[in-house]
């Protein structure tokens, strides 16, 4: 009994893990730029191949250090056609991201394959943390770990630093800011690829679960739609519980009725939106 | 008053103007089974572009004449369709009852959903839009012993209409003279297409309309001239979505079976890009946009069967990129110049 | 009684007060001026009396009814029309187009999906009759995106009294325009208040518009009443020269 609760909790924690990653990558390029990443669960699949790749070259700690910044760098490249789109209605940048996700997800396919891959785990990760928890490795310690010391990162990044009061700010009123005599592309490019950044994150963190194939991010883009209109839009620490809120949410339903644990994070969403359609910590006002 | 005078004759004339491409758009679609097999199309496929085409165009009611985004319209698309299928397979072998509940099924969760995001605006109410079409997909997907599940519901097929003592067969495939099969489930959804984009005219040139469109144009003032803007795109919304599940309907008559992809964000964006490479701001773009869309897609899925995702999304990007007023947005610029 | 009474709004943004305590009474067939220096607070104070955001405290009486807590698309349907500081029009919409759908709105028949054809005659004559009254009939089919700022504005004002209003706001009308444009907006406000008859109470900042039309002016400065009476009081009002001098660059 007692280990099933553990298992369950495990299997909580780390979802929501990756639910709260990806959803707070959504979420800065969300508030900041106006813009929904169709494209976020493909930067997840291609921080995990660019992993597999590297890994091949520099070993599994090589890949985790430089999958993600690499991914970030493609990042770079779709920001800047989004350059154009930016001042426009923003049905274009939806359709932009929209067909980008189309593309990538093509390009990986067409690249790598559609058979799932699996890439080499060093042993201490693969390692069970006790003979009677086995079915918890150290790997899934080791991945809330990151993600959670990752987390602490950006909201400390966002806290302390200059460029991260300009996001905050700009969150707010990017005209002001402009105003004050900040390069607004640039920021917006850089927040951009953050996003992308812990996106690809989470695809190298999620190579030791499943295997990895083109589509390996689907499952997180709606989860992290629904962090975000849970916990409230603006708010990095509303996305933040929100994400949370709903993997533990789904793990527990999943343990009690499985076919139901997709559908219940939509429900949750409803809820909020008919109770406190701002989300649980979203300003009014906010879009 | 001659300026009355004045500005009554160039409305006349303008409408003069506006009455030769419809009549075009009406003979070119009367004739299809006659001249499309002919540069290798085929009836269902001309059928696809009219149910697509109708879809868009209810979307574009809100997309380009009210200025609102909806990502998530194929919810409603695949409601219609499911809603008409399961109608058929369980309850009762009739077409008109089918298309009945199919169109009320979407539009009024259309119209409960609406009421419940209308404050909402740009691309949140986007996100929101998108995730609630995706609930029906989950549903559609996963409840397999009465949807079908993955596979789609099948087991079900449209009957013939008996009105009275006549009987309009539109089961039968076969060819007739020259008139390649499937002619008949064409004129009928031609029938059904040219009742609603009728209504739709109607409703466009309206007074109501005319708000819709003073909202997309200009919010604030919107309000400033005395209309309660959440109520208007309310009312928008719930009317895309009927016109929109009408169109799910015929998509279930026309494929006897309903699939969740119908129901996907995916399916979704379809639309959005049909209206937009059609002309968000005219009310046949949208049909034209299905159409280009629809044989671009066919064409792409046959020719290049693993890599057509790619290319179709480069077209997207392009078309956004280079051709965001679409292609009848474009001719009325050269025309008005 | 007066057409509008307010009474001691107070608006308040967080810590910051931007309208303090202002009082303004309008009669019927006036035609007010608020003025005072940039940041005095009057477009705030305007945007509390057509209903753009609610006062913090104090109260906005419309010819006898209180409306401080009636939404702003109420508001207009009472009796309050608005023109704000930037032009607020519908772009790529004819002028036709534009003044039709403050008629039909005026009309009650915004949610009609027909329209009869005397309904439809009967527009086109108001229509017609705003767009002389204004002095853009030769321009009725123009897109009002692709017009001169003066010719959006006065679009802008024929919108306003297509809603058949009690009482115009006019938020800063000659705002960015050259002389001749404000000359001819000058002339239009000033026929709407000597022939018509409208009550006019508007923003300005150009001296010469103000004086020329206002029968009473009331200056704001920092968010509160400073002074209030007719063009010569407050032009020999010592007070009023200092807020503008000590300001002036």
């Amino acid at each position: 009994m007692l280990t099933s609760i553990i298992y369950n909790v495990a299997n909580g924690l780390m979802l929501g893990a990756f639910y709260v990653l990806m959803a707070l990558g959504l979420s800065l390029i969300l508030n900041l730029s106006n813009v929904i990443n169709f494209a976020h669960g493909n930067f997840l699949a291609l921080g995990a191949y660019l992993a597999l790749e590297l890994s091949k070259v520099m070993g599994f700690w090589g890949a985790l250090l430089i999958a993600p910044l690499l991914t970030a760098l493609i990042g770079v490249l779709v920001e800047l056609l989004m350059r154009f789109v930016y001042r426009r209605d923003p049905v274009y940048s939806l359709l932009l991201t929209f067909g980008l996700a189309f593309v990538m997800q093509g390009a990986m396919l067409w690249w790598w394959g559609p058979s799932p891959q699996a890439m080499e785990m060093p042993d201490i990760l693969n390692a069970p943390i006790s003979a009677e928890l086995f079915f918890v490795n150290w790997y899934r310690i080791f991945t809330v770990v990151v993600v959670i010391a990752t987390v602490i990162g950006v909201f400390a990044f966002l806290r302390h630093t200059r460029v991260g009061l300009r996001i905050r700010a700009g969150t707010l009123d990017l005209d002001t800011v402009s105003a004050l005599g900040v390069n607004v592309k640039l920021l917006r490019t850089f927040n951009f690829t953050v996003g992308c950044l812990l996106a690809g994150l989470s695809g190298v963190l999620l190579t030791g679960k499943n295997g990895i194939s083109p589509n390996m991010g689907d499952d997180y883009l709606m989860p992290s739609f629904i962090a975000i209109i849970v916990g409230g839009a603006g708010s990095l620490t509303g996305t933040l519980f929100g994400g949370l809120l709903i993997g533990i949410t789904a793990a527990v339903t999943g343990a009690i009725y499985a076919p139901a644990s997709e559908v219940v994070i939509f429900v949750m969403m409803i809820l909020v939106l008919l109770t406190r359609p701002r989300g649980l910590m979203g300003e009014e006002g906010m879009l | 008053m001659s300026s009355v005078i004045a500005a009554t004759a160039s409305v006349q004339r303008s409408a003069q103007r506006r009455w030769l491409p419809v009549a075009v758009i009406w003979l070119a679609l009367v004739t299809v089974p006659v001249w499309f097999p002919l540069l290798g199309g085929y009836n269902a496929l001309a059928g696809s572009v009219l149910v697509f085409g109708l879809a868009a165009m209810g979307l574009n009611l809100l997309l380009g004449f009210t200025g609102v985004l909806s990502f998530g319209h194929a919810a409603y698309f695949g409601l219609g369709a499911y809603g008409a299928g399961l109608m058929l397979k369980y309850v009762a072998a009739s077409t008109p009852l089918a298309m009945l509940a199919g169109t009320l099924f979407g539009g009024l969760a259309g119209t409960l959903f609406g009421l419940v995001i209308v404050r909402r605006r740009g691309v949140y109410f986007a996100m929101c839009t998108i995730a609630f079409g995706q609930i029906f997909y989950y549903i559609a997907y996963k409840w397999n012993d009465f949807t079908g599940g993955f596979d789609g519901l099948r087991g079900f097929h449209r009957e013939p209409i008996g009105i009275g003592a006549l009987t309009l067969d539109i089961t039968d495939e076969q060819p007739f003279l020259f008139l390649s099969e499937g002619f008949r489930f064409y004129y009928f959804t031609l029938a059904m297409f040219t009742i609603a984009v009728v209504l739709m005219g109607l409703l466009v040139r309206s007074p109501f309309g005319r708000t819709l469109r003073a909202i997309r144009e200009n919010e604030r003032r919107a309000r400033f001239l005395g209309i309660p803007v959440e109520r208007h795109i309310w009312l928008s919304f719930s009317v895309s979505c009927f016109f929109t599940a009408l169109a799910g309907t015929l998509y279930a008559l026309l494929n006897n079976f309903a699939d969740p992809l119908a129901l996907h964000y995916t399916q979704s964006g379809y639309f959005v890009i049909m209206a937009v490479l059609g002309g968000m701001r005219s009310f046949w773009g949208p049909l034209l946009g299905a159409a280009v869309f629809w044989v671009l897609k066919d064409f792409l899925s046959s020719a290049l069967p693993e890599e057509w995702m790619a290319f179709l999304g480069v077209i997207f990007v392009l078309a956004v990129l280079f051709f965001p007023r679409g292609m009848l947005g474009m001719l009325k610029r050269r025309s008005a110049e | 009684m007066s057409m509008l009474d307010v009474q001691k709004v107070t608006k308040n943004f967080g810590s910051l007060v931007a309208v303090q305590e202002v009082s303004l009474r309008v009669e019927p067939g006036e035609l007010r001026a608020v003025i005072g220096p940039n940041g005095a607070g009057k477009t705030t104070f305007f945007n509390m009396i057509s209903g753009f955001f609610p006062p913090s405290s104090g109260h906005i009486v419309f010819d006898g009814a209180d409306v401080t807590a009636l939404p702003a698309h109420k508001r207009v349907t009472i009796g309050m029309a608005r023109t704000f500081q930037i032009t607020e029009i519908f772009p790529d919409l004819s002028v036709h187009e534009n003044v039709l759908s403050a008629v039909e709105v005026a009309a009650g028949r915004r949610l009609r999906l027909w329209n009869t054809k005397s309904d439809a005659a009967r527009d086109e004559q108001t229509v017609a009759e705003t767009l002389t009254m204004v002095g853009l009939s030769a321009k009725a089919n123009r897109l009002v995106g692709e017009l001169a700022h003066g010719d959006q504005r006065a679009t802008e004002i024929a919108m306003a009294l297509a809603l058949r209003p009690r009482l115009l706001l006019l938020d800063e009308p000659t705002a960015g325009m050259g002389d001749q444009e404000t000359y001819e907006i000058t002339n239009l406000i000033r026929r709407l208040h000597r022939e018509n008859q409208y009550t006019i109470v508007l923003i300005e900042h150009d001296m010469r518009v103000v004086f020329h039309l206002a029968d009473r002016i009331s200056v704001l400065d920092q968010g509160r009443l400073l002074a209030e009476g007719t063009p010569a009081e407050i032009a020999a009002n010592e007070a009023v020269q200092a807020a503008y001098l000590g300001k002036a660059a």
